[in-house]
């Protein structure tokens, strides 16, 4: 490559950026600049031909001048003459200018192009590197489009020098990764697999990068390359330091080409021919023999690439997860770097082992090294590798070794950074409940859990630990002596309180023998701590009380005494003081058989996905953890529950623990499908602050007719749609615009336009009070039918999300667009949920969309129709109906209801000109369905035959069923 | 209250910091310089405010001063006070470059211990500074004086000092205006204004009550009604002006101005301004600029302007410059013109024309062939205004003194005993037409 001599060396260039250099303000560079830029401009205008040089030092001086921040609008054309040059500095200069200022000129862009095409098939390999690297610099779609076919070529030419073809194979790269749609490799695609045998080096390492690239879009294209890379990895790892010359790095054989050998294996399954198996594992044992020796080299670097290559490969074995002799092997090269002075390592060390614990094989070694592990959780200086450490503890966590990790976790959280305290609760929580054979311990640990953090425990925490024990009737006795102890402390956390209050709520009485703990100490107890905790936590308190008039009666005059005082009958939330003034007179008017109804121990809680098993999905996003997670729970429920102990007992436990038939089937999230307010607590469930996220606050009680308090607990799960649905969906067969539906709170607005099989609808959401509404979202669901067929939905909906708040009297829109797949007859549900005043709104219409909508109007004369109509005459494309009239029979008003329908309204086809015939197509994605109707009408006996003919039978029995409910 | 105060030179580098107030802690010294000073986008704001910390800059030449505070300080305060830092420091060492900073350093310290105590503005006259902190070390300085300068310092009239003796009773009195002007196309005038300066320098004996009359309408029109006599306040009313706002210097004795509008004073020895003041009305422009460009193709332009002076032929106006700005795609320009030297300047783009004198009610044209190179731009020339620079002896507001009256009733001077020198320069602002 020649290089740029001295004597070449622009000193016009030179001088000017030497001056720029000295300019003492930036006004002086402007003015420096807008002198040059003068200067250029009257010599590129000049009437005489500037020479190369001069050409080169002027695009040189404007590419300073852009890379300076200012605008450059012209000079492309000289820099594009640069490129027909013969000096290699020249065209250098030419290309390097396009590849920073490629501008979009049509013109210029043929140009360019041209000039490239030109280098690539010159024969000088320097041209060609140049060309390929301006392609791949530039990687824009127009470029692809001209050059995606002639790369691959130039890559697997026989006669292509090698430094070439590794441009081309990066080239190539960057090609797929920015359009992949038009690099098509095809044929071309066994010659560059082969590429990997190639003798040079640097073309391996180039063209294993595209390989990996190409692999992971269409692994069974490059199937065949995993032999060949095993090979490749065999050769270069069974090689000495000496015998790759110039790929030899601090001792260490191609380093790089090792690892991307490792990353492209990692993209396929083992191989499947034992002898390429073989000799895999052979390298993969080689590698790891040789982390065992000593290092040849002091220095950073060798150990670096060796290392390097020593994690990807047990990234390999891990990925593999077959050989149980390599993942022990791993295991503990991994146990010895978690002892290593580099932190670096050490971090690396517990991260690989985290999967590693995953692995059924490996599960084992790893748990060897808790004690390590441990001791890093509480030595590590740098909060990344502590927290890794507290992952990894996660992971290898079982049956044998959970007390000690949660007792360790507890003991660590104390001291624990800020920044990993959320995750480190719900981690022992998680783990706790998991591992929990003894359920006083888990009491205990949750116990102290919200003792030492009970700022970073989160609801789900609590509300689970009451599931349990509400679920479990051998701990509640010991529950609630723990909580009555616990309590005790001068200082409490407010969750403490509140588990404290709920317990002995319903508790209260297994500890009441106790002169220690009687009645009136317990309320006494809990009261004490009532003034200093927040609304929500009071009224939980209140719903204590009243449990607690109904447990001891003793109490009684103690409560009303406390609930008929000012402070809370006259509180100024409204809820606290609507619990005040109801429980007061459920306690003075209700007798005690009512009370002891109402007031009934909560029954067991349903089982459902431990909710703070989702919150630490949702903390952690889809990474490794929750797939860990999921791992390890499938092997949890295999080995550990699968057994013996599944006994009754168990299978009222708590969720993750295995009761279901699948063990994974509840961390997929499937919600129990009972809607919570249909559960059997509907008479008793004054305590329905456990339940769901949705609050303490229930909702505004209303008092019902027998005076009990009917609380139907708002959920998140949506509400049965409204009964008066169906009505609404009928309104809309016949028009597209209209109000949906409206009560005091809410308007909804409908406004939508169809064509062909697509729709757009618009929701207009107004609100009619003057207060927010908070947390306003909204969704669509496809019921029953539709959303069964998960492989081939009928309807396809997509709309954005709201915004969450609408003010009062404010008007929030939005759209749905609307795809008809194939026919339907259920029309999809709209649910919607928002705060009102602290109250959740739940609500689930059905959107008026119904098969007719996308109805295309066709005129047609009456022969043809009558053909039709005797072509569609098997029984199943018919169906009829005769109804009474619901409506007056006017014929204007049935005229527009059937143009409304979206079908043409045919005149003078029926003999009978009283009779009405309309004929219409069905647009939907997969198919048309042609439909014919006629309507006759009655006027003496006010009924209506109709009869509808398609060319789909389901289709024609739904049209029929949605039309007799118009006329 | 101003927390601190640093100049910098035209890196960045730190030349003087002082900090009076301890909130403000020395990492505000690296905050400035690296938000303003070495922003990637250049700061306009004169404010800026970095983690509540508000930094007041001005920038003279490449010397950047800057003002630091925690506190919600009046802004214009301390604007004021930069402004008068400057005045002082080039009246002790002229113009405030990085060479004259480093070398005064010393003496400028000395003048912030004075100018400022605990933040809060001192005594920032010149006349009174020079007294007691000189560039010539320290002087032995008798009883005597140090007491006189305590006694001026601290005194009511702390910017003059008793004793001052003159042979030759003399003052000067300079009208300094600058006129700003937008001019559409078509000479339309689309704004204008005038911003004037009465700037005085005074050699007086003792302690002398100066009274100073000019033409403003208000006291015209009082003083016409108080004549009762028509068309005395007519034909007066004719010469007189409007003032929208004006300023005075701490002299001046406010409460007279108000209640009397007749601006009375004890002045300050040696040069000081004493007002400051602006208007808006009947404004003579003293140049018309015509332009006319033509666009000839992509690649070529013609210009053509025409100036026309107007203001008395008697009358000389100096120092005309005018800049006709070109497109950023110039490629070559060709100028004609027949008075004075025209120029095209690439590294302003713009043709700058200039004419060393010019006399009223006269015209002059320049024509200028500017050829462009086509470029693949469709952005077309946004056209900035021509702008102009002159000097005129005469004030364009107008304004005219009408008297300076002296009385000192100790010593034995009259009125008619001093030397008055009364002289009006009328300097461009901003003065630009559209074209």
């Amino acid at each position: 490559m020649p290089a740029v001599s001295k004597g070449d060396g622009m000193r016009g260039l030179a001088v000017f950026i030497s001056d720029i250099r000295n300019c003492k303000s930036k006004e002086a560079e402007i003015k420096r600049i807008n002198k040059e830029l003068a200067n250029i401009r009257s010599k590129f205008k000049g009437d005489k031909a500037l020479d190369g040089y001069s050409k080169k030092k002027y695009v040189c001086k404007l590419l300073f001048i852009f890379l300076l921040g200012h605008d450059i609008d012209f000079g492309h054309m000289e820099a594009v003459n640069l490129l027909s040059s013969n000096k290699y500095t020249e065209k250098q200069i030419g290309y390097l200018f396009i590849s920073v200022l490629v501008n979009s000129n049509s013109e210029l862009i043929r140009l360019i192009n041209n000039a490239i095409k030109n280098d690539l098939s010159s024969r000088n390999p320097t041209f060609m590197c140049l060309a390929l690297h301006c392609i791949a610099n530039v990687g824009s779609r127009e470029m692809a489009e001209a050059f995606a076919s002639e790369i691959p070529r130039i890559l697997v030419a026989g006669d292509t020098m090698d430094s070439v073809k590794q441009s081309a194979a990066l080239c190539l790269l960057r090609l797929y990764k920015t359009s992949p749609d038009l690099v098509l490799m095809g044929e071309w695609t066994s010659r560059v697999v082969h590429l990997l045998n190639d003798q040079h080096m640097g073309v391996v390492t180039a063209a294993i990068s595209l390989i990996t690239c190409l692999s992971q879009k269409n692994p069974d294209e490059f199937k065949t390359c995993v032999s060949l890379a095993v090979s490749r990895l065999s050769r270069i790892v069974s090689s000495a330091s000496t015998d790759l010359q110039d790929y030899t790095y601090y001792f260490v054989p191609a380093p790089w080409l090792s690892c991307k050998l490792l990353r492209l294996l990692q993209c396929y399954p083992p191989p499947e021919d034992g002898a390429v198996k073989g000799r895999l594992v052979e390298c993969l044992e080689t590698i790891l023999n040789k982390a065992q020796e000593p290092p040849k080299s002091k220095k950073v670097q060798h150990s670096n690439a060796k290392n390097a290559i020593l994690f990807e490969a047990i990234s390999l074995i891990i990925h593999y997860d077959s050989e149980p002799n390599l993942l022990v092997r791993a295991c503990n090269q991994l146990g010895q770097f978690l002892q290593h002075r580099e932190t670096n390592l050490r971090y690396l060390a517990l991260e690989s082992m985290c999967t590693l614990a995953s692995s059924e094989f490996s599960h084992e070694a790893v748990k060897t090294h808790i004690e390590t592990v441990i001791n890093a959780l509480k030595t590590e200086r740098d909060v990344s590798v502590r927290q890794r450490a507290a992952d990894l503890l996660y992971a290898m966590c079982d049956r044998s070794n959970a007390k000690q990790i949660v007792a360790e976790m507890l003991s660590y959280l104390e001291t624990a950074d800020y920044s990993i305290r959320e995750e480190m609760v719900l981690k022992v929580a998680i783990l706790a409940e998991k591992y929990a054979v003894d359920y006083s311990w888990y009491v205990d640990t949750i116990l102290n859990l919200i003792r030492i953090a009970g700022d970073y425990v989160s609801e789900e925490v609590w509300y689970r630990v009451i599931q349990i024990v509400i679920n479990r009737d051998d701990v509640q006795g010991y529950a609630a002596k723990t909580v009555f102890e616990a309590l005790q402390a001068p200082a409490c956390h407010e969750n403490m309180v509140k588990v404290g209050g709920y317990i002995l709520g319903e508790f209260g009485n297994l500890i009441a023998g106790d002169p220690r703990s009687s009645p009136l100490v317990q309320f006494n107890l809990l009261h004490s701590k009532f003034h200093l905790c927040s609304v929500p936590t009071r009224a939980l308190l209140l719903s204590a009380y009243i449990k607690f008039i109904n447990l001891f009666p003793e109490t009684k005059a103690t409560i009303q005494e406390v609930l008929r005082c000012d402070s809370q009958i006259r509180n100024s939330d409204v809820e606290l003081q609507q619990r005040a003034v109801e429980y007061l007179k459920l306690s003075s008017i209700a007798s005690t058989d009512v009370l002891a109804t109402v007031l009934e121990e909560m029954p067991p809680f349903p089982e459902r996905e431990s909710s703070i098993l989702a919150k630490l999905k949702k903390k952690k996003g889809p990474g490794a953890v929750s797939v860990t997670e999921l791992e390890d729970s499938k092997r949890e429920g295999g080995e550990l529950n699968g057994g013996s102990d599944r006994g009754p007992d168990t299978a009222a436990m708590a969720a993750s623990n295995a009761s279901t038939p699948s063990p994974s089937a509840d961390l997929l999230g499937i919600r129990s499908s009972a809607p919570v307010g249909a559960a059997p607590t509907s008479a008793g469930s004054l305590l329905v602050d456990v339940f769901s996220e949705a609050g303490p606050a229930a909702p505004s009680a209303a008092v019902n007719d027998d005076g009990f308090l009917s609380s139907a607990p708002p959920s998140e799960d949506p509400a049965p749609p409204l009964s008066e649905a169906d009505e609404l969906l009928n309104k809309f067969v016949c028009k597209n615009n209209g109000v949906l539906f409206e009560n005091q709170l809410l308007q909804i607005g409908i406004k939508s336009e169809y064509r062909q099989n697509l729709g757009r609808m618009y929701l207009f959401y107004g609100n009619k009070t003057s207060v927010q509404f908070a947390s306003f979202t909204t969704t669509v669901s496809c019921p029953g039918e539709l959303q069964s067929h998960i492989l081939f939905p009928q309807l396809n909906v997509q709309t954005k999300a709201v915004e969450p708040l609408v003010e009062g009297g404010a008007q929030i829109q939005q759209v749905l667009n609307i795809e008809c797949l194939t026919d339907f007859s259920e029309a999809p549900l709209l649910n919607i949920k928002f705060r009102y005043g602290g109250a959740l709104q739940n609500l689930t219409l059905k959107l008026p969309v119904t098969i007719n909508k996308f109805f295309q109007p066709t005129e047609m004369a009456s022969h043809d129709f009558f053909q039709r109509w005797k072509q569609l005459s098997q029984p199943a494309q018919e169906a009829q109906k005769i109804f009474k009239a619901n409506h007056s029979m006017d014929t204007e008003v049935l005229k527009a209801k059937l143009l409304g329908l979206g079908t043409a309204l045919l005149d003078d086809v029926d003999p009978n000109p009283e009779n009405y015939v309309c004929a219409g197509v069905i647009q939907t994605k997969g198919q048309q369905v042609g439909c014919l109707l006629r309507l006759e009408p009655n006027a003496q006996a006010q009924m209506y035959r109709l009869t509808l003919r398609c060319s789909k039978d389901s289709v024609s029995r739904r049209l029929c069923e949605l039309l007799a409910e118009q006329f | 209250m101003i927390g601190g105060l640093f100049i910098y030179n035209h890196k960045g580098e730190v030349l003087i910091s002082r900090v009076y107030r301890d909130d403000i802690g020395r990492n505000a010294v690296d905050a400035f310089r690296v938000n303003v000073i070495h922003a990637r986008q250049q700061v306009r704001s004169p404010v800026t405010n970095i983690a509540r910390t508000s930094f007041f800059h001005v920038k003279r030449s490449n010397i950047w001063l800057a003002a630091v505070t925690k506190q919600n300080v009046n802004a214009a305060m301390v604007f004021e006070f930069l402004y008068k830092m400057c005045d002082v420091m080039t009246a002790y060492f002229g113009k405030i470059s990085e060479e004259n900073i480093k070398n005064n350093f010393v003496l400028i310290y000395e003048l912030l211990d004075e100018i400022l105590d605990f933040g809060y503005p001192q005594n920032s006259e010149t006349g009174a500074l020079k007294t007691f902190i000189t560039q010539q070390g320290i002087k032995g300085q008798t009883k005597e004086e140090q007491s006189q300068i305590t006694s001026q310092v601290t005194g009511q009239i702390g910017w003059r000092r008793e004793g001052i003796k003159y042979r030759r009773n003399e003052l000067f009195l300079d009208v300094l205006e600058s006129v700003n002007l937008l001019m559409s196309p078509q000479g339309q005038v689309l704004s204008a204004h005038v911003s004037g300066r009465v700037v005085m320098k005074s050699y007086l004996s003792g302690m002398p009550e100066c009274k100073f009359g000019m033409n403003d309408k208000i006291v015209i029109d009082k003083q016409g009604k108080g004549a009762a006599s028509d068309d005395a306040g007519k034909s007066s009313g004719k010469q007189s002006i409007a003032i929208d706002d004006c300023t005075f210097h701490q002299c001046v004795r406010l409460s007279k101005f108000d209640s009397e509008r007749s601006i009375s004073f004890i002045p300050p020895d040696g040069e000081y301004e004493l007002m400051r003041y602006r208007t808006t009305k009947d404004i003579i422009l003293p140049f018309r600029v015509i332009p006319l460009v033509r666009e000839v193709g992509r690649t070529k332009l013609e210009v053509k302007v025409v100036i026309k002076s107007n203001f008395k032929p008697s009358l000389l106006a100096q120092k005309i410059e005018v800049r006709i700005p070109t497109p950023l795609n110039t490629s070559g320009v060709q100028v004609i013109c027949m008075k004075g030297k025209a120029k095209y300047k690439a590294s302003e783009n713009a043709i700058v024309w200039k004419i060393k004198r010019m006399a009223g009610m006269k015209e002059s044209q320049i024509s200028a062939e500017i050829e462009l190179l086509p470029t693949n731009d469709k952005k077309k020339w946004a056209r900035p205004p021509i702008s102009m620079n002159f000097e005129v002896p005469f004030a364009p507001s107008g304004l005219k003194v009408r008297y300076l009256k002296v009385f000192e009733s100790k010593l034995n001077y009259s009125d008619h005993d001093v030397i008055k020198w009364v002289r009006y320069i009328g300097r461009s602002g901003i003065y630009e037409t559209r074209c």
